[in-house]
């Protein structure tokens, strides 16, 4: 077990708190970087999806992890994130001013929704988000003029100072595309854990009451939330059409968005590690369904919801065995090997805590 | 001029009177305690200095300013912290997040500047944790910084609890019980503390408590509540040997 | 007449959806947990009743089989219970929700494979014939649909408002730990409720299947019936039937007097307005927390 020796209060608050930290980070980076010369174009192009999924995933995480507020819509933001870019570069930005400011409006317009939703709890905003999911497709359709409607449109090409980049004849690049997008949001949620509002969104997840006694406005950092969530949704959604190579209306479906709140569960709520371990499962799971399904009863054969009941069962394993996800898991065994032979059985037990309602009658 | 005035306060939930033409004023500096029985209205009263209950009728005023012009999260910025009564902590952060977002009046810096952590964030932080510093070192937090509140035990949450409101830097500081469920020593420290926090750092503490030990050695005066409504307010030895307040606790014939 | 046409088969689908609303209230009423997978319940429900009746399964008598698969859902709900949400007793409502969607996925999933994913129809002695009274059509199916419905619902309402073990359930919902103390099996109860959604999820899928074909994917609806349920305001059985019948109205009529693209999204529309508005519902529950 490594003693930090903490010997200024910068010591608490630098991205990385010790030398070793920083050294495996900085290994991760390296690896990722000399990726695309390890492994061939395609396992690229499925780290490439792992990749956009966290991104997604640490969108989802900042609002439902972090701030406690369950959205099940945010397949339709994803959406909004890929036509704005698409629409913009379509009317003649470059892509270097049209995928940030997508992520922006995408922010503004999440948040600008959530004013209305801020006043529901749990349940209700779940059913709200659900809703949102459902009209978005609609929406969609209803603005064929912008967006294509039911035969959909194709992600514009992207070019940055000259470089072109592709997903289907350039994998490599795009891959370095979605590796920075991925360091950066990731930045900026470390970025947010470290600064005031970090905190404010962790005490309006667990005690509203005394958030506000402490002078937090509720609904304004609700709103920051959502709309924070939303732009980081905003640019995965935009990578995610560029991956797709098309998109309709149905792309961005109610299951993308229950798939992405099962994903951030799997991973493990409300940590950056979380949304990574989830985003793996989402992107190799039907990898290793066709391979397993391939090996038993010949990969012909289509088994219609395969994918998702395997997932739903994978997940209410998770939340029954470990509610901390993986990241939980990996917490365990990590301090299993530092403490051994002194780790007790104990020592990761959860407080329970009792139901009492808050309603009146 | 009082630092914190009620005028006449009057507070209804549907046809009980939880607070009736209630009228009380707390000077700046000193130690005032609200005791009565359970239901008596002394935390419905924190409610309404809060912001969390609207009044039917009365006024309120803190430091001058009137207090009902307030939203519920612009009370703090006014320099009035407040503990509840039973612990409402940030359970899944830290020690220090949660006296960190005790802090959180005090933050300047943009969500631009946050989401980009510029200098000015890191050192906001770093004033913020030095302020945070203080009040660990004054409560004795030092072992439990970085450690989970879910898995503490009550007496020290119930001091994280008073650690969070002074880490606001308060004029006025709401206690509401801040004794109960505690041990007799950790009682003794809670009444150091109090003492300590009016003597050293000049801040006004308003608190609702039933220990009557703990009232009488640290309140300069108190005031005894029944059905909503004062029954009698003075020193303690005062209050205690009020006929009334003995007859509130005591029942009828019991002098 | 045609507006009466309209609304009587409207009233007919409202009831399903009411049906499966109370579902949600039910569970909701009682554990402050919102059963996600009630409409694959339903689903389930249907399935089970046609493997029992229809000629090309086991072949049993409609009023046979039709006990019996409420039976089967009811004891499955408590089994639910029993062995998967009784292990989340204290954790939190977000955990039942996810943990209720991923439910309906292995639900749909297991269905698809025991009955395929053709659309397949119930044989039911209810989907004969029709009544024409005064020119309007009615379906038998519907007709029942109504009276089951209806006659369902003030059971409910009054097993809730008199019974001693509906207000245990109640007790058990508001305070978990103080429902404890007064001797209360808080446990068994919440088994007992999940049962009983289980039976009425049974009863909506054997009505809805009457009414014309299913397939796995017909839990979806249960999203309309969330609509409802919100519409009506969580906690109140009468208001999830008239949430229900709400948007079960709403939609022949959307359909026939709006635009193709803006029919479909007036249900949704009508819930997100409400939760504007009304977020308790149309039926409201004061909500304020004690400190």
């Amino acid at each position: 077990m490594r003693i930090l020796f903490k010997t200024s209060y910068n010591d608490d608050i630098r991205l990385f708190p010790d030398r070793w930290t920083l050294a495996v980070y900085a290994a991760l980076l390296a690896l990722a970087v000399l990726l695309p010369m390890l492994l061939d174009e395609f396992y690229i192009g499925e780290v490439t999806n792992v990749l956009i999924w966290a991104v997604a995933g640490l969108g989802l995480m900042l609002l439902t992890g972090q701030t406690g507020q369950v959205s099940l819509g945010h397949a339709a933001f994803l959406a909004i994130g890929c036509y704005t870019n698409t629409i913009l570069i379509e009317a003649g930005l470059p892509f270097i001013v049209a995928f940030p400011l997508a992520g922006v409006i995408t922010g503004i317009v999440g948040g600008i929704i959530a004013i209305p939703a801020l006043r529901l709890h749990g349940i209700y905003l779940a059913i709200a988000t659900i809703a949102l999911s459902i009209l978005a497709d609609d929406i969609i359709v209803l603005l064929d003029p912008w967006t294509g409607g039911v035969s959909g449109k194709f992600p514009a090409v992207i070019t940055i100072f000259g470089l072109e980049i592709e997903r289907w004849t350039m994998p490599v690049r795009f891959y370095y595309l979605v590796l920075v997008v991925t360091m950066i949001c990731t930045l900026f949620y470390r970025n947010l854990l470290r600064a005031p509002l970090g905190r404010a969104f962790a005490a309006v997840r667990d005690s509203e009451v005394s958030a506000t006694a402490m002078g937090v406005h509720i609904a304004r950092t609700k709103v920051k939330a959502f709309g924070l969530s939303c732009m980081i949704t905003g640019w995965a959604g935009t990578l995610m059409g560029y991956y797709a190579g098309a998109f309709n209306n149905e792309t961005f479906s109610l299951v993308i968005s229950i798939t992405l709140l099962m994903m951030i569960v799997i991973g493990g709520l409300g940590s950056i590690h979380g949304a990574f371990f989830g985003a793996v499962v989402v992107a190799f799971l039907p990898q290793a369904l066709s391979i397993a399904k391939g090996a038993m009863i010949g990969g012909s054969v289509a088994i219609p919801g395969l994918e998702t009941g395997v997932f739903g069962l994978i997940l209410i394993l998770f939340i029954l065995f470990e509610p901390m996800g993986l990241y939980g898991r990996w917490l365990k065994i990590r301090t299993w090997f530092e403490l051994f032979p002194f780790a007790r059985k104990d020592m990761f037990r959860r407080q329970k805590s009792y139901l009492k309602t808050e309603r009146l009658r | 001029m009082s630092l914190l005035e009620i005028k006449e306060a009057t507070l209804k939930f549907g046809g009980v009177v939880a607070v009736n033409n209630l009228s009380l004023s707390v000077e700046e500096g000193e130690v005032y305690a609200i005791v009565g029985p359970n239901g008596a209205g002394k935390s419905t009263v924190f409610n309404l200095i809060s912001r969390f209950y609207q009044p039917f009728s009365g006024s309120i005023t803190f430091d001058g300013q009137n207090l009902l012009d307030r939203a519920p999260d612009q009370v703090a910025d006014l320099g009035i912290a407040r503990t509840f009564q039973n612990i409402e902590l940030f359970d899944h952060a830290t020690v220090l997040q949660n006296l960190l977002v005790g802090r959180h009046r005090h933050r300047k810096t943009s969500l631009v500047e946050e989401l980009f952590f510029a200098p000015r964030v890191r050192r906001e932080e770093i004033a913020h944790r030095e302020a945070v510093e203080e009040v660990v070192d004054f409560l004795d937090l030092q072992p439990y910084r970085d450690k989970m509140i879910a898995g503490l035990p009550y007496g020290v949450r119930k001091v994280v609890e008073l650690g969070r409101a002074l880490a606001t830097g308060p004029k006025l500081l709401l206690l509401d019980e801040p004794a109960s469920g505690l041990s007799v020593e950790e009682t003794q420290d809670m009444r150091w503390w109090i003492d300590d926090i009016r003597k050293q750092m000049g801040i006004t503490v308003l608190m609702v408590e039933h220990d009557m030990g703990l009232v009488s050695s640290v309140s300069d005066r108190v005031l005894a509540l029944a059905d909503g409504a004062k029954l009698a307010e003075g020193t303690p030895a005062e209050v205690q040997a009020d006929p009334a307040v003995i007859e509130a606790y005591l029942g009828v014939g019991a002098v | 007449m045609e507006v009466l046409q309209l609304l009587v088969s409207g009233l007919a689908n409202g009831c399903v959806y009411g049906l499966i609303a109370l579902g949600f209230v039910l569970i909701y009423k009682a554990t402050e947990a919102v059963n996600f997978a009630q409409g694959d319940f339903m689903m389930l429900g249907a399935f089970v009743t046609l493997g029992l009746t229809n000629a090309e399964h086991m072949n049993l008598p409609f009023w046979v089989a039709a006990p019996l698969a409420i039976l089967v859902m009811a004891v499955l709900g408590y089994l639910l219970d029993f062995f998967v949400l009784r292990r989340l007793f204290g954790q939190s409502q977000t955990a039942v929700v996810i943990l209720t969607i991923a439910l309906g996925f292995v639900i749909r999933f297991v269905a698809g494979v025991i009955w395929g994913h053709e659309p397949q129809t119930l044989e039911s002695p209810l989907s004969i014939g029709d009544i024409n009274i005064g020119g309007v059509v009615l379906g038998m199916a519907d007709v029942a649909v109504i009276v089951v419905t209806v006659l369902l619902t003030l059971f409910l309402y009054q097993f809730f408002q008199r019974t001693k073990l509906g207000l245990a359930m109640q007790a058990a919902s508001q305070n978990q730990m103080a429902a404890y103390y007064m001797g209360i099996p808080v446990k068994r109860v919440q088994g007992l409720i999940w049962g009983l959604s289980g039976a009425t999820a049974a009863i909506a899928g054997i009505l809805f299947a009457s009414k014309g074909a299913i397939d796995p994917n017909a839990g979806l609806l249960g999203i309309k019936a969330f609509a409802a349920a919100v519409i009506g305001g969580f906690g109140s059985l009468p208001g999830a039937l008239v949430g229900g019948l709400i948007v079960g109205v709403i939609e022949p009529f959307a359909s026939r007097y709006f635009a193709a693209g803006y029919s479909q999204i007036a249900p949704y529309v009508l819930l997100l307005l409400v939760l504007v508005f009304r977020p308790n519902g149309l039926f409201s529950q004061v909500r304020v927390k004690k400190v």
